[in-house]
């Protein structure tokens, strides 16, 4: 359950590119402690990139305004760059999409995960190996010493998502986002990286940001739920069946559901979201 | 009459030692006028299966026929014409440096139809997009659109059977509830059966009669809708599959 301290405190966040008019997010405020959060919205509505700017992962191009920003204390927006580099993969880690991409693939396994501990442990090389060894085997992976030496294409899909949550897990970090981690993955191995993902940050007491399209996993996965639209927060949910504003309602009743079949889906109005966004929004 | 009937279909890559059996013995027959799903987990080769069946794969063994015709690995145009392809992803299957009139006019040339401007239009119509569209690159068009492209590239030339490999799933559900429903609505209208592949169960529960789960290029299983809805299987692999699914929680 979520606990009173708080990890990441975020009050007001806007992000711009360049000199377009658009706010990408607007107006974003979100308080996390320990415990599991999900954004949902669909593309276009600012999730992930709620996600970088919190990382401080985006472009020189995005300007980025926050009243408050602070992770364990630390403002984030006035940090250096390489004070935001000690921070990002020790205290806070960002676990992305699609395995194919994020890991090296001129590296072996075992050297990309032992780096996380050379770089925020401080370990010697071997030390570093025996660690990323002993995290390969928390998050399942059956035979590590043959995996430490295989190269990211040699794996499948699955475990290089496990892979990746070795890495960004292993100096357990305090806040971890995870922006469409099982969006690459199959139906059956998705309930297994998430149960991971969920033992470990329950372990360690740490927060988790989970992004994603897919309402229906997050609400059965995380403890509340954010909807996202045109960069905005519209509703903060603990249960589906909550529900009130029309875009969430909407994107419920879009969903094909096997209980109540139906012979036309109901299509989303985005005029009505418009206009509810533009006589019901406070400021 | 069936439609479409596969018998004993068997799909192999290589031989000796680095064989790949794909598709195991396959078995399937779909009425005229039916939504059959397949629904398994990648590499099971139900994406081979489709390819097999709408003549872009030449590997297979076994006797495919639709439309009472029993077909070969190499086809006439009349033959190929019976069957046509809706891929997953609309940003990979149109050409980027075609506009969407040559993206339709051409499947329609090379099957010998007449082709004029009308017959874009009323095609691009019949999917909901204006007929203005026919001047656009892909570039220009949204994810949704794009998809719509693709259907209406299917449908240009008239076939009775209509495949779909995953149609929805690089769409976010707004989108996705729009294609599934003109889907539909051009299957009551013409009367097309449609073979529809997908990892969601429930995109799969709402458009289809009947659903097969693959596993290791064999069917383990066949579903109802509603047993998709109840969350019962006989088969342990498609009860794994239904009870990671989520499907619980829209109660």
């Amino acid at each position: 359950m979520t606990d009173t301290k708080e990890i990441l405190t975020v009050q007001n966040l806007d992000v711009t590119f360049a000199r377009s008019a658009m706010k990408a997010v607007a107006g974003v405020s979100l308080s996390l402690g320990q415990g599991k959060v999900g954004i949902v919205g669909e593309s276009g509505s600012g999730k992930s990139t709620l996600g970088r700017a919190i990382m401080r992962l985006l472009p020189p191009s995005a300007t980025v305004t926050a009243s408050k920003l602070t992770f364990d204390g630390n403002p984030l927006l006035s940090q250096s760059e390489r004070e935001m580099r000690a921070l990002r993969g020790n205290r806070m880690s960002l676990i992305m999409q699609d395995p194919r991409y994020s890991l090296n693939p001129v590296l072996p396994i075992g050297r990309q995960v032992a780096e996380t501990a050379i770089l925020h442990k401080g370990l010697s090389k071997s030390a570093a190996r025996a660690v990323a060894a002993e995290m390969l085997d928390r998050v399942r992976i059956k035979d590590v010493a043959r995996v430490m030496e295989s190269y990211p294409h040699q794996i499948s899909g699955g475990m290089g998502q496990r892979v990746m949550i070795a890495a960004m897990l292993l100096s357990r970090p305090r806040l971890v986002i995870a922006d469409e981690p099982t969006s690459a993955l199959d139906v059956s191995v998705r309930g297994e990286v998430l149960e991971l993902l969920n033992e470990l940050v329950t372990a360690d007491g740490s927060s988790l940001l989970l992004i994603s399209h897919d309402i229906r996993m997050v609400a059965s996965f995380c403890d509340r739920i954010v909807v996202m639209y045109k960069g905005r927060i519209v509703e903060e949910l603990s249960r589906l069946s909550d529900a009130r504003h029309p875009y969430t309602l909407g994107l419920i009743a879009a969903m094909p559901d096997a209980r109540h079949p139906v012979h036309r889906l109901r299509v989303p109005d985005r005029a009505t979201f418009d206009a509810t966004e533009r006589s019901g929004s406070p400021a | 009459m069936s439609m479409i009937e596969l018998q004993d279909i068997n799909v192999r890559y290589h031989s000796g030692k680095s064989e790949n059996h794909v598709v195991r013995g396959v078995n399937l027959s779909v009425a005229r006028g039916e939504c059959v799903g397949i629904v398994g987990e990648s590499g099971c080769g139900k994406s081979t299966l489709l390819r097999s069946l709408v003549g872009l794969e030449g590997h297979w063994t076994g006797s495919i026929s639709i439309n009472g015709e029993a077909l070969g690995p190499i086809r006439t145009k009349d033959q190929l014409r019976c069957a046509q392809m809706v891929f997953q992803d609309p940003f990979a299957s149109l050409h980027p440096r075609h506009r969407i009139r040559r993206a339709l006019s051409e499947p329609a040339r090379c099957m010998g139809l007449p082709v004029d401007d009308a017959r874009i239009a009323a095609a691009l119509e019949e999917v909901g997009l204006p007929a203005s569209f026919a001047d656009r690159f892909p570039h220009q068009l949204s994810g949704g659109q794009r998809q719509r492209v693709a259907i209406a590239r299917a449908l240009i030339v008239e076939p009775p059977v209509l495949l779909l490999d995953e149609p929805t799933s690089a769409l976010d559900v707004s989108v996705q509830a729009e294609i599934l429903n003109l889907l539909s609505d051009r299957r009551d209208e013409r009367g097309l059966t449609f073979v529809l592949v997908s990892h969601d169960l429930s995109v799969v529960a709402h458009m289809c009669d009947r659903i097969f789960v693959m596993q290791n290029g064999g069917f383990v299983d066949e579903l109802s809708p509603a047993d998709i809805g109840a969350g019962e299987a006989r088969d342990a692999y498609a009860r794994q599959l239904l009870a990671a699914s989520f499907l619980e929680e829209l109660a």
